[in-house]
């Protein structure tokens, strides 16, 4: 692989979803308006379409979530897909080996797709590599989720759900709150907002979940780092809020789960600072009471649950463009 | 090759061949693009009372693997219940006949219509599977290096062009 984006072949299609950075714009916008339509085939008589008839997908889940691969799961039957779940406990000893010998033996059984999540960032970057490496392009790689570095389709599907309820990117101001430092959701949104051309980004959290140099983490001269909730919130139209990572936690970064939920968690009476018409969105799944208080999570301004709907959508949005290109 | 009759001529008469055999009942779907036109003035020259509806057939084309429908799909929208139904789709150019089989496959993706049968308004020949139309408004042999494509410019009216590729 070559200067070029690793994820688009020689004429700017895309092959790979490996992460939202560096994605054109044009990429991004045709996985939206591409998904659009999908979200249709659920209320039809056969829920089926055959653009993936033939295909074999594999969800290849070195770390355990159910919902993630669920949904994958979903999009490939959706699309007529042969899907093969594999849930393969990573032995930290041998896992860079493993992980390519998987892939060897994956690929002998005609994959057609990969469908990636793995605690160690840049495992699905490294599968690709070792594809294209070996003369196996044709192979597609969809990064699920990998360590801190990039949750791509959830990024997207977020992407989706604003510009179902806000259409214009261009003149919203979003604030992503919570644990950013341990958030590969966090990433992908961000670098998404900046290309779509969001003009306020704010990040919202306390000093020790934001990673250093966070304003710098993308291309983007109105990210605003807010360590005060009610900063953050002020007039926002988008509330992105992040799941407080406590299997991710080394270390005492936080007080205690109570304390954080006084300083950060999204009540009624803070989500009150944000424009009346914000929407509030949470990528699953949700700790309530520690960063979100039931009354908003099940309240009229949250979109949780058509997140996950559009999720679907989105997904084989994705899918059904990979394996066109 | 000749150029083909004007495109409101051949709407005319496709029309009067129609007429005798559609009822109040039956509905029209038009292939997206070109098809959705020509449903919408049939509809209206047939006084047909039913909703007419539009299938995009991206989702069923035969050459997605080969890039085929980069765009990807529009929703097909059939306001109406498929199940049962007499239903008319509707095309300008009838080539190959892969379109049509890609709009059957999506129409029954909603139910199982009573009949099919298919209006358009070329015939241009270059069929590669067993497929006719039910009414045409004329047929034409066209060289397979030229395309006939059907324009609607911004008063509404509707002319072919031929396409050398």
């Amino acid at each position: 692989m070559s200067a070029r984006n690793p994820q688009l072949n020689a004429n700017g299609e895309l092959i790979h979803l490996i992460t939202l950075e560096g994605l054109p714009r044009e990429i991004i916008i045709g996985i939206l308006d591409r998904a659009a339509p999908f979200t249709e085939i659920a209320e039809r008589e056969v829920k089926k379409v055959p653009l993936l008839r033939g295909k074999s997908v594999f969800n290849l889940f070195f770390e355990n979530s159910t919902r993630t691969r669920t949904t994958f799961e979903i999009a490939a039957k959706r699309l007529s897909a042969d899907v093969i779940n594999l849930n393969i406990n990573t032995s930290s000893t041998t896992k860079g080996e493993t992980l390519l010998d998987t892939v060897d033996n994956l690929a002998a059984m005609q994959a057609d797709m990969f469908v990636v999540r793995h605690a160690s960032s840049g495992a699905p970057y490294l599968i690709a590599q070792h594809l294209a490496a070996t003369g196996r392009e044709h192979i597609h790689v969809v990064n699920a989720g990998d360590g801190r570095h990039a949750h791509p389709t959830q990024g997207l599907l977020d992407m989706y759900t604003v510009r179902h309820y806000k259409r214009d990117f261009t003149r919203l101001t979003v604030a992503v709150v919570g644990d950013v430092l341990h958030s590969r959701v966090a990433r992908s949104q961000l670098h998404a907002l900046a290309t779509l051309g969001v003009p306020e980004i704010r990040v919202v959290g306390p000093k020790t979940l934001l990673p250093t140099g966070v304003e710098q983490m993308v291309n983007h001269d109105r990210l605003r780092v807010c360590h005060d909730l009610r900063d953050g919130l002020k007039g926002a139209d988008v509330v992105m809020m992040l799941r407080l990572q406590n299997e991710r936690m080394n270390g005492a970064l936080l007080p205690s789960p109570q304390e954080y939920f006084k300083s950060y968690g999204l009540t009624p009476a803070m989500l009150a600072l944000a424009k009346p018409d914000a929407i509030v969105m949470h990528p699953g799944p949700m700790n309530r009471g520690v960063e979100i208080d039931s009354a908003v999570a099940d309240g009229r301004q949250a979109v949780i649950l058509p997140q996950v709907t559009f999720g679907i959508a989105v997904r084989m949005a994705v899918m059904s463009m990979l394996a066109g290109n | 090759m000749t150029t083909p009759t004007s495109a409101s001529e051949l709407l005319k008469r496709l029309a009067d061949a129609m007429r005798p055999q559609v009822t109040a009942a039956t509905v029209l779907v038009g292939i997206h693009t070109g098809g959705v036109w020509i449903a919408e003035r049939l509809h209206q020259m047939l006084r047909l009372e039913a909703r007419m509806g539009s299938i995009d057939v991206s989702y069923h084309r035969d050459d997605h693997h080969l890039g085929g429908g980069k765009s990807g799909g529009r929703a097909s929208q059939l306001p109406f219940d498929v199940e049962g139904a007499h239903v008319v789709i509707v095309d300008d150019v009838l080539a190959t006949g892969r379109t049509i089989r890609a709009a059957m496959n999506e129409l029954f993706d909603y139910g199982r219509p009573a009949r099919i049968d298919l209006a358009v308004l070329i015939d241009r020949g270059g069929r590669e599977l067993p497929i006719a139309a039910t009414w045409c408004g004329e047929t034409v042999r066209l060289p397979a290096s030229q395309t006939l494509e059907l324009a609607r410019n911004d008063k509404g009216e509707l002319d072919f062009r031929v396409i050398e590729k």
